[in-house]
């Protein structure tokens, strides 16, 4: 019997139901675990995604044809029973669970364990094979506890207050955006937002997700809150001084898995780097495998080899999937999981 | 342990040297002594050598952690600094230990060397259980000897003058040469000035003026004294109580990269205080700069490049001779006095030919012959001219009026050298290809890119300087420490938009490597664009 999911050209294919998972260009029926551009891409003919994600999803692929599935509820497509399950990456984002004969298979897509104001907890789902995302697959990769991040979040934004700048902080604008904006102590200052993340934090507030008040952080406003503000943009924000501009000499860091290495904390050239990832550290992928119950695992996403080394070491059968994903021009930079990508060569010397 | 590893932070988060040095100077301000004076010993470059051997170190922590070694390697790959790799990779401690930096140096780093390799390891795992992330960190760096901040000895220098409230040089003078890191050197080193302090201290060296728009506006060229500007090391030869000392023009001791100056010391008047230029010199004549930067930034100078390069102290004021001040005097007099007392050293039986000079005074009809002069400057191996106020005294820093600098080729900048690519053809797997930036604040921004002017040799030795001291990497292309600097000369400048600095230069090239140059001491936008205000081709 076949394999449930396979490597196809156009990425994850599920041949028995004829279907694609997340695929990497348009097809005939795509099952979407979230809405970050690297997993959700135009042109399919028709989408099936989660109910909890369906706001965000419209807000980036606009009008499609989308069925949608509450959490656990099952559809049946050729002969695989499909399922979704939160993966605790973004709000909405799932797993998706497969089932033929009795044999089940998961696909993680992103997900991350640690707990998140905004995603839903991520669930573990019993199977025999699963194929997990592995963006942070090395054990030097571990995170802190969210709480005292969030805390250190709030402390240099208090300390940048007493000292009268305003606090920019960089982070992807879906997902990691709102998961900071509901985390901090909002009561402490005005919360401004770059257009990007603003326009998710609308679509955040649609699907039903209570996030605090903030403002779009255009000229006048910079200039009202100067000084107070913390503002949430997206990374590449960073690097064009023209927006940057109106903040003044702005405190700026970057909230993000990588900051856990101090080279890529310097190549930010943030003054601060908070380790806060949405996605799964070493122990969390780990902790998947082990309370799955599989017994093959398939590794995607960033460097795969020593953890399927690992894994094959000690007693997993484990295998690489390819991972063929590339910004197109039709990404977004609202969309783009900027933290799957590592971020060699951000910001090449000026000349 | 954990104020140090603090400082160590601090200075590893910032790329300002502003911050840095109000970093190190909070730290040696709060640290005990018997801490304090660790920390300097370790900061100004001292390190334990070969404390314990990385690969067992590596083994270790695979042990220790259960990881099999491929993963260790893996995630060395990864990160790309040792130190960290093992701090990420043990079980994460948030604490830290109450151990003080003076037991953590004595007994778990530099004691490390005469272990035996299973008492080593015994001490290591034991710091590890003791140790949080941060401060294991730290520590890996102090026992596998790469224990580097981002603050050279000048920094260094410059925080602890503040911190112990002495003059930048009688701190320099104090931590130069052997000393070891217990409480006793700290009290030599911070206490207040005395006699001793002082006699080893220059005089600030007062600075010239460009002299952009040409001497209309001096007046009667008899006011003025004129000189040759010599493309040499400004320094101060000192002679006090039998100690003589040279300083360079950042106040860094030079004396023992030039001994044959020394062999002047017992023929030299004792309190006397010259103000000149080394310059490498053969048969009559000075060498290139290029000849003289190869004594430069080394350990011990060998009797084949002594020989190589010859070097003269070519003095062009005196600012103290027996012990008096002399630089409210006029330039005139002091003049006099200078020629005396080198006339009176060089008929001295036993004086050693040729070492001390007094650099000669240029005549000439009027500042029409003088300006006709000025285009041979080229040939003869100097800049231009110097002029100097008569009737000026020696004032202190850079006053308008006093002394000017008439060069030849106004088109040059000292540069700081922030990127470096890898060559092609000939210079492949070498980093030949550099950007430089100029100062906009605190910030270097890049103004040129240049890829000619060093010799192979120099390009070697700036290739590992660059592999030693990358900062980060984007593909080909290495940031480095903001550490070198080089004089640039170009052709023309002009206005783009296409670069962050507002400029362009029309063929950048590297005319020198000012190793003794710190990097503070690089040009700033403001002087490009003043330059380019000056000499812009338009656009
Ligand atoms: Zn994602």
């Amino acid at each position: 019997m076949s394999d449930l999911v396979q490597v196809a050209e156009d990425g994850l294919y599920c041949p028995a139901g004829d279907f694609h998972i997340d695929p990497w260009r348009g097809v005939e029926r795509a099952v979407v675990t979230h809405a970050h551009a690297d997993h959700a891409r135009w042109g399919s003919e028709h989408y099936l995604a989660s109910a909890s994600g369906e706001a965000i999803l419209r807000e980036r692929l606009g009008d499609i044809s989308l069925e949608t599935l509450d959490w656990a509820e099952t559809r049946r497509i050729g002969e695989v029973i499909v399922s979704l399950h939160p993966a605790g990456h973004v709000r909405g984002s799932a797993q998706v669970r497969l089932e033929r004969d009795g044999e089940v298979w998961v696909v993680t897509g992103d997900y991350k364990v640690h707990p998140d104001p905004v995603a839903e907890a991520f669930e573990v789902v019993r199977c025999h094979t699963l194929v997990s995302e592995c963006t942070f697959g090395l054990p030097v990769y571990r995170w802190p506890e969210p709480e005292g991040v969030y805390q250190a979040i709030d402390d240099w934004w208090r300390e940048n207050r007493e000292a009268g700048r305003t606090s920019v902080l960089f982070a992807y604008a879906l997902g990691k955006a709102q998961h900071v904006l509901a985390a901090v102590d909002a009561s402490a200052g005005p919360l401004l937002a770059h257009g990007a993340v603003q326009k998710m934090n609308e679509a955040h507030r649609r699907a039903g997700v209570e996030l605090p008040e903030t403002r779009y952080a255009d000229t006048e406003a910079a200039k009202e809150t100067r000084g107070e503000a913390l503002v949430i943009a997206p990374p590449s924000s960073g690097g064009r001084p023209g927006w940057m501009k109106k903040f003044g000499r702005p405190s700026t860091a970057f909230a993000s898995g990588w900051m856990r290495v101090r080279g890529r904390r310097r190549r930010r050239s943030a003054d601060r780097g908070f380790v806060l990832s949405d996605h799964a550290d070493w122990d969390g992928i780990l902790q998947v495998v082990r309370e799955s119950g599989a017994e093959r695992v398939g590794l995607t996403h960033g460097k795969t080899e020593p953890m399927v080394r690992w894994l094959r070491e000690n007693g997993w059968d484990a295998w690489s999937l390819p991972t063929r994903y590339e910004g197109e021009a039709d990404v977004d930079e609202g969309a783009v999981d900027e933290e799957v990508e590592a971020p060699e060569g951000t910001e090449a010397p000026g000349s | 342990m954990k104020r140090f590893t603090e400082l160590y932070h601090e200075l590893d988060a910032t790329t300002r040297t502003t911050l840095k040095v109000e970093a190190l100077e909070r730290y040696f301000r709060e640290a005990p002594p018997a801490d304090a004076v660790w920390a300097l010993w370790f900061l100004s470059g001292r390190r334990a050598k070969r404390a314990v051997n990385t690969t067992l170190l590596r083994s270790w922590v695979a042990e220790e952690t259960g990881l099999p070694l491929w993963m260790v390697e893996a995630c060395y790959a990864e990160v790309g600094d040792l130190a960290e790799t093992l701090a990420l990779l043990l079980p994460r401690a948030e604490g830290g230990t109450e151990l003080p930096l003076r037991e953590v140096a004595a007994e778990r780093v530099l004691a490390l060397r005469d272990l035996e390799d299973e008492e080593k390891r015994n001490v290591v795992v034991d710091s590890w259980n003791r140790f949080g992330t941060r401060e294991r960190l730290v520590w890996h760096k102090l026992i596998t000897g790469g224990f580097r901040v981002g603050a050279g000895r000048k920094l260094v220098t410059r925080a602890l003058a503040r911190a112990a409230e002495l003059p930048p040089a009688v701190v320099a003078h104090r931590i130069t040469g052997q000393w070891d890191p217990t409480p006793d050197s700290w009290e030599r080193i911070v206490r207040p000035e005395d006699a001793e302090g002082s006699a080893a201290r220059p005089y600030p060296f007062l600075l010239a003026h460009p002299l952009n728009d040409g001497p209309d506006e001096l007046g009667a060229l008899e006011d003025w004294q004129v000189e040759w500007k010599w493309d040499g090391i400004r320094a101060q030869l000192l002679h006090r109580g039998g100690e003589f000392l040279l300083w360079s023009r950042g106040e860094e001791l030079v004396t023992h990269q030039f001994p044959e100056l020394q062999e002047l010391a017992p023929v030299l008047p004792d309190g006397l205080v010259l103000d000149g230029e080394v310059l490498a010199w053969r048969d009559g004549e000075p060498l290139p700069f290029g000849a003289l930067q190869r004594r430069l930034g080394r350990k011990k100078v060998g009797e084949t490049l002594r020989t190589e390069v010859p070097v003269v102290f070519q003095a062009y004021d005196v600012l103290e001779r027996d012990g008096e001040d002399l630089r409210s005097r006029p330039q005139a007099e002091r003049r006099a006095l200078l020629e005396e007392v080198v006339e009176v050293v060089s008929s001295t039986p036993l004086a050693p030919p040729n070492l001390l000079k007094v650099s000669p005074r240029v005549e000439a009809s009027g500042w029409a012959a003088l300006g006709a002069l000025r285009e041979g400057a080229r040939d003869r191996g100097v800049e231009g001219f110097m002029l100097k106020r008569r009737d000026g005294e020696y004032a202190v820093g850079r006053p308008r009026g006093l002394w000017w600098k008439w060069k030849v080729d106004p088109l040059e900048l000292d540069a700081v050298l922030i990127y470096a690519q890898q060559g092609h053809g000939r210079r492949a797997g070498l980093y030949t290809d550099y950007t430089f930036g100029v100062w906009r604040g605190e910030e270097l921004v890049p103004v040129a890119k240049a890829y000619t002017g060093l010799t192979d040799k120099q390009i070697r030795t700036l290739d590992r300087w660059i592999r030693r001291n990358t900062r980060e990497r984007f593909g080909p292309v290495r940031s480095v420490e903001p550490e070198q600097v080089f004089q640039l000369a170009f052709d023309g400048i002009r206005t783009s938009s296409r670069h962050k600095s507002g400029v362009a230069l029309r063929f950048p090239r590297m005319a020198r490597w000012r190793q003794e140059k710190a990097a503070s001491e690089a040009t700033t936008l403001e002087e490009v664009e003043a330059l380019l205000a000056r000499y812009g081709d338009g656009d």
